[in-house]
């Protein structure tokens, strides 16, 4: 046999690896999204003491690298009675890191709002979790597609971190069928192929996105 | 932790700041020959350095240096762990890098090259002396935005076996038993890298700013 037959023998490893990165990103999306949304709109609430820390949160978090994070996750929370399995640790992290980006890119396309839109829509009597959702978030996700998306392939290339610490992932899959095969070469042009699709992916959703927005006079010109 | 486990923590600092540092020093200038080929209209060579640079920016770094760390002694180069991470990191960067050159490079305004033209320069001359002093001003700050990038990535080479600040907490933690004070304290050593990294690019930031008020 070739390398690349048998690297495609092996594809069951590559389909469950490929399948298990796109459960972690799909999952920590939603994850850091909500908490992100959550965090942005602590940052514009009035609660000073909550502000302040989330404030000092996200800086921390992007003064960080994510493998040191889940690092202290997987090995460091153990000693104080937090154990976590490899795949647990992996989500968490992946969420509790990328939630910090996800509220400093909606918080900085909060800014750029007209205050008088907020203030318009509470006289017309909207308020609220209500408000949030149907006037101010869509302006933040259409006004900041392009880093938004940008985040995403960030979070996408670092569910490859996770091998590290054994997740069973897309890189992980190919460093086992290189080691099992020694064929050094194909199992990871594989890989990076993948991981190029879907980060092609989200550049086309963004794009799709962004024509969205231009059609309602939003998003960047 | 005894005084012998802060020194191991700072050699993995000290690991960790050189490959980042020369990582960064090649990959600036390998971005801007990059960008430059990108935008040039040379057949074949823009189109495949497009598809380098897309495929390059959507690499994990993890995947990347076991590609090269195991896959290029195959091809007949032997490479050791430490020239495979910075080699990583170079190529990853580099990519990223000629993205900021490119859209500074497009952004240039075009009076001041109408400008040169008539005054009878030459493109490599125009390009030498007007266009490359200002885009290097214009770059810096989304350039010392993307070393922070690296830095923050660059425990990926951990894969291979290279021992820098993320690796050694657990070597202190195979002998000590206790991965928390390890780990916390070399968290709080990149908070400090980076912080002042941070703080550069702000510093340029204002710099470039006020470059481009006398300039507009």
């Amino acid at each position: 046999m070739t390398d690349w037959e048998i690297v495609f023998s092996e594809w069951p490893r590559f389909a469950a690896g490929f399948g298990t990165t796109l459960t972690l990103f799909l999952l920590s999306t939603i994850g850091a999204f909500l908490i992100g949304m959550l965090f942005v709109n602590i940052l514009y609430g009035r609660n000073r003491i909550a502000r302040k820390a989330v404030g000092i949160y996200i800086d921390g978090m992007r003064m960080l690298p994510f493998l040191i994070f889940v690092y202290l996750l997987y090995y460091g929370l153990p000693s104080v009675g937090i154990s976590m399995s490899a795949w647990t640790a992996g989500i968490v992290g992946l969420t509790l890191y990328h939630c910090a980006y996800v509220a400093e890119i909606l918080r900085g396309a909060w800014s750029q709002l007209p205050s008088g839109q907020a203030e318009a829509a509470r006289a017309q009597g909207h308020h609220g979790l209500r408000m949030f959702g149907r006037i101010i978030l869509p302006q933040l996700v259409l006004n900041s597609a392009p880093i938004l998306g940008n985040q995403l392939i960030y979070m996408l290339k670092d569910t490859a971190f996770l091998m590290i610490i054994t997740v069973q992932e897309l890189t992980y899959a190919a460093s086992s069928v290189q080691s099992m095969y020694f064929v050094p070469l194909e199992p990871f042009v594989v890989a990076l192929l993948l991981y190029w699709l879907m980060s092609l992916s989200i550049e086309g959703i963004v794009l799709i996105v962004n024509r969205f927005a231009k059609e309602r006079g939003l998003g960047d010109t | 932790m005894g005084a012998g486990d802060y020194q191991t923590l700072l050699e993995g600092a000290w690991v960790t700041i050189w490959i980042s540092v020369i990582a960064i020093a090649g990959g600036i200038p390998l971005g801007l020959l990059l960008g430059l080929a990108r935008i040039s209209k040379l057949p074949v060579i823009s189109q495949i350095v497009t598809v380098y640079i897309s495929i390059g920016r959507a690499t994990p770094l993890v995947t990347l240096v076991l590609f090269i760390f195991i896959g290029l002694p195959v091809l007949g180069i032997s490479i050791d762990r430490y020239t495979a991470s910075v080699l990583t990191l170079l190529l990853n960067t580099a990519c990223f890098n000629a993205e900021i050159w490119r859209s500074v490079y497009q952004a240039f305004p075009r009076s001041q090259i109408e400008a040169a033209k008539a005054v009878g320069m030459t493109r490599p001359q125009y390009f030498r002396r007007i266009m490359f002093p200002q885009m290097t001003f214009a770059a810096t700050p989304g350039l010392v935005n993307e070393a922070t990038l690296l830095v923050k990535a660059s425990p990926a080479v951990a894969v291979i076996g290279i021992v820098d600040l993320t690796r050694v907490t657990n070597r202190i933690a195979s002998q000590t038993y206790e991965p928390l004070p390890p780990i916390i304290i070399a968290g709080i050593i990149y908070v400090v890298i980076i912080s002042g990294m941070v703080r550069l690019q702000r510093r340029f930031e204002k710099r470039a700013a006020r470059f481009a008020s006398i300039e507009g």
